[in-house]
């Protein structure tokens, strides 16, 4: 609850190294992941979810856990992890924490996108 | 926290002089089958009970009322037991797109064995379109089963016209009225109804208790076969806590009814006033034509559940259509019905008044409400 109730690092930032978006407002769920990377640590990280409370937990979550990490530490972080460290979610609240760490691999993807070019 | 209490639309607490008229019947009562006094005494505390119900509905006489278990399994009984009385006269049925899941899971069940099942639509304040029912009707549908009013938007439906078509059309009209039931005034006689689900709980009574009207000779059949009790059309041992505490629900509801539903309409008001205020927010449902009691919103950019859990941080208990509060991850087929998008649907919000709610509590509902959709929309990555 604490996570709904006082998400970290809610936001945006300008300029990211990495952006990740999945889900769909139509399914009841969107989240948006930013990444700030310096030598491929995560420095900073902002989300924005439209969902339920599990969604907006399990993003705040899964900032909270990123943050500091490498990126391929980042790309370890399993759904599981998520709901573990939220002390688990119900099994039908188990696709949030999908979402959560699909938009983190997804911002981290288009990290290493960005830095190829 | 002081819990402010807006779902009575999901559960409702029981009214103190309910419980302290029934509770005799919760500790020690015969079984109404058995001739000694005992078990008559309960059988008379039955019958009390019904007579009860029938003042509530003006039903013609005592024999019409059945007392069950559930509204859902009054619905059961007057959808199945009458198609599969009745299969001679016709194989089709027909609902509303709004009405409650424990009348359309069961038509649905009808379909699978070879019933024709179809759904009447219903326009953006939810209200039957009443060409369509035409349309749809053939004389070979035998139950049609239109709710009174609908629990998840307010809007009270037209049934005495709908009865009018009904009959000229098709066969019998069943209304599910748990939401009405107590709030407006119901006559079945007036408004032609043949078969109709009433909710004890949703009466302030016990849960674990539901009735069922069936016109006088109207053919229905047993769908649990048993000991027969209930006209055979119910059988298991009855329940007297429950049963009387059900009765004793509707004598006081119905005896404080216009009081009660002008008073909730006046706090109803005003919280329809205030909350439309905040950007982006929508009434559900009827703007007139609905009950006393019932306000929903929609709200932009936001999602339901969130709103739920939100709100009740400040001891505000609502209820949402959104999927995420469905065991589905289905958003309300109602909100769907009326023609709201996926992403507009889950965004709802329920406040369904009752008894606790004064005045009084109105400035702290508004106050959480905007503090609530403005905290969740910092949120939302749908504003940019």
């Amino acid at each position: 609850m604490d996570h709904f109730t006082n998400p970290r690092n809610v936001g945006i930032i300008e300029n990211p190294d990495g952006y990740g978006k999945v889900g769909n407002p139509v399914c009841g769920d969107l989240m948006e992941m930013y990444i700030k990377v310096e030598n491929d640590v995560i420095k900073d990280i902002k989300f924005k979810t439209f969902g339920c409370g599990s969604a907006i937990a399990t993003s705040s979550m899964v900032t909270e856990i990123a943050m500091g990490k490498t990126v391929d530490e980042a790309l370890k972080i399993t759904r599981n992890d998520v709901a573990n460290e939220l002390d688990g979610l119900p099994p039908q609240k188990m696709h949030c924490s999908n979402l959560a760490a699909d938009a983190l691999y997804e911002a981290i993807k288009d990290y290493k996108n960005k830095k190829k070019k | 926290m002081d819990r402010i209490y807006l779902d009575h639309a999901s559960a409702m607490p029981i009214d103190t002089r309910v419980f302290e008229f029934a509770k005799p019947y919760l500790i020690d009562s015969g079984n109404p089958s058995s001739l000694y006094e005992f078990g008559q005494d309960a059988k008379v505390a039955i019958e009390d009970s019904r007579r009860k119900i029938v003042d509530l509905i003006n039903a013609e006489n005592e024999k019409t009322i059945i007392f069950t278990g559930s509204a859902t399994e009054s619905n059961n009984i007057a959808i199945r037991g009458t198609a599969y009385r009745n299969i001679k006269e016709g194989k089709e049925v027909l609902s509303s797109a709004i009405d409650h899941i424990s009348v359309i899971n069961p038509m649905k069940d009808l379909q699978k064995n070879g019933w024709i099942f179809n759904t009447i639509p219903v326009d953006s304040n939810g209200i039957i379109d009443l060409s369509q029912l035409e349309k749809l009707l053939t004389k070979n549908t035998v139950v049609t089963s239109i709710m009174y009013a609908n629990n998840e938007i307010g809007t009270i439906e037209p049934i005495k016209e709908i009865s009018e078509i009904v009959h000229d059309k098709g066969k019998y009209l069943h209304v599910d009225a748990t939401a009405a039931a107590g709030r407006i005034p119901i006559d079945v006689q007036k408004d032609g109804i043949d078969l109709l689900t009433l909710s004890s709980n949703d009466l302030y009574g016990p849960r674990g208790a539901g009735a069922l009207y069936v016109k006088p000779g109207l053919k229905i059949q047993s769908i649990m076969p048993g000991g027969g009790q209930e006209r055979g059309l119910r059988s298991g041992t009855e329940n007297i806590f429950v049963i009387v505490g059900m009765g004793e629900a509707a004598r006081i509801t119905k005896n404080e009814m216009d009081t009660e539903s002008n008073r909730l309409l006046k706090i109803r008001d005003k919280l329809i006033s205030e909350i439309i205020k905040i950007d982006e927010t929508y009434l559900t449902g009827h703007p007139k034509k609905r009950l006393p009691h019932h306000a929903s919103f929609r709200f932009s950019y936001i999602e339901g559940e969130s709103i739920l859990l939100n709100m009740d941080m400040y001891g505000i208990q609502i209820a949402t259509g959104s999927a995420c509060s469905s065991k589905t991850l289905e958003p309300s087929h109602v909100l769907l019905a009326i023609g709201l998008k996926h992403e507009e649907a889950h965004g709802s919000m329920v406040m369904t008044l009752g008894h606790s709610n004064n005045m009084n509590q109105v400035q702290k509902i508004v106050k959480a409400v905007g503090e609530t959709v403005s905290r969740l929309r910092k949120l939302s990555p749908l504003i940019k």
